[in-house]
């Protein structure tokens, strides 16, 4: 049988903390209140009545369930300490990495040496997927239970698709004995293939290849359908349209097992914006309409989507710093995410704060079978404190990340993650 | 310190505009805008019947060409332009340059930028490379054609064109024919065209037509008969080299030509006819129709040198601040 860690590193230290009269915000359990928190040695020892408040909340810390830490192969890129530091400063206690690594995360010999590295530099506990395919090629299945057993958090070819249903088929059948959940990129290359931003009245106008809505929606569906058939789980990553979020919402009521993530980008942004022509807002799969939008945050708050993944795809300057068309694929998010959120969606009235929390955290931490980050006694702390009322600049010089290629740079957001505590640990204080 | 005294004084030289303005797009311009660059155009063109065609109106200004696709009319157009003009003109290509080399567009920029030209007209394949030009140098920066973009000069001697031959541009139909999803020219005539009132339908087969270009204020119509009602038929060019193998956008240039082929049969006697060059005779336009009298393709060219004159100037100058013709009559 699989072993059951899936995170590794972030340990050591733990910390005694206490918080007093502050408002404690954990929807999952129903919490809604000012308190004092203690934690000794690490862990919520006591949650007792407070006084007064002074404007900070404690809630759980976050989840990101899709992080690209570009290690091994790409160090210059980010790295497991670069990365994991980010995530502290964007309020998250653990995260998942992408497998498309150079060389992809395909072998029990590759993981184990991810594990062991993790152990060594992780800020906080992080998480890694493994490859479907060997060399994400999309031919050879991995050792999916081998795999398992070293602590792969779930199986994933992301950043491409798995072309071929008769191998995702049998990633599927593998689910019943590894019990790690499949997460699929869906696009369908054929309709793709050229494409640089959404299909849509501004592609029609800029002259830019058109990556169109069904180029996610058909492979949305096929797994979909493959997954009902296996009766096995299935996570669809990064949604972009709204005809894939009618499939995964039809499904869901089918009774067919599966679960969706969306990115602050797409919940913020539509393909209007890629007429500024900044390579900061390319990414896979593209910003799309008004009504793409809608629907995500709509899926969102009706629980159909039950996660926000900040898809952190960190570039090297001189790879963004080129014509829009050339640039690569994807944007960062970690340490912006939560300000991001709460300034565009929460601050206006669109989106509760209490659904925002459940998804950066409870949610991402159900469908990879993570400890929920919660605020109990007995818990081991995982903490984020949030000032709603602080506001600040994002600067490519207050980033941990090693890559700059954020859409936010310039721009100031409200809301601002103060402290992190990460299984015990306090790992980020601003 | 020492007080350096420069070695030209600052009231000789040219005079510099309010900020630094570009040409990357026709979605940039007002119609005002065109309207001045066609007057101004005009006035050039007058110039040019002249014995000595040399103006001094930028002289001490430096014009950067830089052609990183192939190009004819474009450059020569432009190298000509800056040079009626008196300006200083250098001209870089992609090859036989440090491109060769893998160097960056950012860094060939920094590297043309250390001169401090004042106009860097620039020929890219890919979409966005005008504006990383205009982030890292000073210069005005005039897009010459970036990727399927757009190419707002070829748009502007468009107009021009039609102008001067029909008398006008508002009220007019001009039916834009082929491979329009691959065409800059396409995205700027159409922006141009329906920004000064004319009517616009594009024509062609539905995978070269791209989804969603009725936003864009234009009809959109998959029968080549649609053609007749023109004032002015403006065929494209097949771009044979945009397009990514195997995605069948047209079964055979054959049955292309069958269907959506530019033929003295399919024109109706006093329609003009019009293409950015360079032409696919047999392709898309027969070569009967590209010779005939009715043809405006080399007007076009004749057009372009006039108006990318009139670029050049009236970014280097006030610019929409009034252009001061009489001025410009006055030094030729």
């Amino acid at each position: 049988m699989p072993t059951e860690q899936t995170l590794f590193g972030g340990n050591g230290r733990k910390d005694d903390l206490s918080y007093e009269g502050v408002r404690v915000l954990d929807p999952t359990e129903g919490i809604d209140e000012t308190l004092d928190l203690t934690v000794e040695a690490g862990v919520i020892t006591k949650i007792e009545p407070g006084l007064g408040g002074d404007g900070r909340i404690v809630a759980p810390a976050f989840v990101d369930p899709h992080v690209h830490l570009r290690t091994p192969g790409r160090e210059d890129e980010e790295d497991i300490a670069s990365g994991t530091k980010a995530a502290a400063a964007g309020g998250y206690c653990a995260i998942l990495a992408m497998p498309n690594t150079e060389p992809a995360v395909d072998s029990a010999a590759v993981l184990g040496a991810l594990v062991e590295r993790a152990k060594d530099e992780a800020e906080i506990p992080v998480g890694f997927f493994a490859a479907i395919s060997k060399g994400q090629d999309g031919a050879e299945l991995t050792e999916m239970v081998e795999l398992a057993e070293r602590g792969a958090a779930g199986f994933t070819d992301d950043g491409r698709p798995v072309a071929s249903p008769g191998l995702l088929r049998r990633a599927l059948q593998y689910h019943a004995v590894t019990g790690r959940r499949i997460a699929v990129h869906c696009e369908e290359a054929a309709l793709s293939r050229g494409g640089h931003v959404h299909e849509g009245l501004v592609s029609a106008e800029l002259g830019f290849g058109g990556y169109p809505s069904v180029a996610e929606s058909v492979m949305v569906g096929r797994d979909l359908m493959l997954a009902a058939y296996e009766n096995q789980p299935i996570h669809v990553l990064h949604l972009s349209a709204r005809e894939s979020v009618d499939e995964l919402r039809s499904a869901r009521s089918a009774g067919v097992k599966a679960s969706g993530e969306v990115t602050p980008h797409h919940l913020c942004l539509t393909d209007e914006a890629v007429r500024s022509l900044d390579p900061n807002v390319k990414m896979n799969p593209p910003l799309r309409a008004e009504e793409d939008r809608q629907a995500l945050l709509d899926a969102l708050k009706d629980g159909t989507i039950e996660a926000i993944a900040t898809d952190h795809a960190p570039h090297a300057r001189h790879e963004k710093d080129v014509p829009f068309e050339e640039a690569p694929f994807g944007v960062t998010g970690l340490e912006t995410a939560f300000s991001v959120l709460y300034t565009r969606l929460v601050e206006p009235g669109t989106l509760s704060l209490a659904a925002l929390i459940d998804r950066m955290s409870a949610g991402p931490a159900r469908i990879y079978g993570l400890e929920r980050p919660r605020i109990a006694v007995g818990a081991p702390a995982n903490l984020v404190v949030l000032d709603l009322e602080r506001t600040w600049r994002v600067e490519e010089s207050g980033f941990r990340s090693r890559s700059p290629n954020s859409w936010l740079l310039g721009q100031t957001l409200k809301g601002k993650v103060v402290e992190t505590v990460a299984n015990g640990k306090l790992v980020h204080s601003a | 310190m020492a007080e350096v005294t420069p070695l030209i004084r600052d009231e000789l030289l040219p005079p510099r505009g309010p900020g630094r303005r570009h040409l990357i797009s026709i979605r940039d311009l007002t119609k005002d805008d065109v309207e001045r660059l066609l007057a101004l155009a005009r006035t050039f063109s007058a110039s040019l019947d002249r014995e000595v065609k040399k103006l001094p109106a930028l002289k001490g200004r430096t014009v950067v060409n830089m052609f990183f696709e192939s190009s004819t009319r474009t450059s020569s157009s432009f190298e000509l332009a800056a040079k009626r003009l008196s300006a200083d003109v250098m001209s870089i290509k992609a090859s036989g340059s440090a491109v060769d080399k893998g160097e960056s567009l950012k860094d060939t920029a920094l590297t043309i930028g250390a001169y401090d030209p004042d106009v860097i007209v620039l020929r890219h394949p890919h979409i966005g490379a005008p504006q990383v030009i205009a982030d890292v140098t000073t210069a005005h920066v005039v897009n010459a054609g970036d990727g399927t973009h757009q190419h707002p000069t070829q748009a502007l001697l468009d107009l021009y064109t039609i102008d001067e031959e029909l008398g006008g541009i508002a009220g007019l139909h001009v039916a834009i024919v082929g491979d329009v999803l691959h065409s800059r020219v396409a995205r700027s005539d159409i922006q141009a065209l329906v920004l000064m009132g004319a009517r616009v339908t594009v024509v062609g087969p539905p995978p070269l037509i791209p989804r969603g270009i009725e936003a864009m204020g234009c009809d959109v119509s998959y029968d080549i008969e649609t053609i007749k009602d023109a004032d002015v038929v403006y065929v494209l060019r097949m771009q044979k080299e945009r397009m990514l193998e195997g995605a069948n956008y047209v079964p055979s240039l054959r049955e292309y030509t069958a269907r959506w082929g530019v033929t003295p049969e399919r024109l109706r006697p006093g329609q003009k006819v019009m293409h950015p060059g360079p032409m696919n005779r047999g392709v898309e336009i027969d070569p009967v129709v590209a010779d005939a009298a009715d043809a405006l393709i080399e007007r076009q060219v004749r057009s372009g040198l006039v108006v990318r004159m009139a670029v050049l100037y009236d970014l280097l100058t006030h610019g929409p601040v009034e252009v001061k013709v009489a001025e410009i009559e006055a030094v030729a």
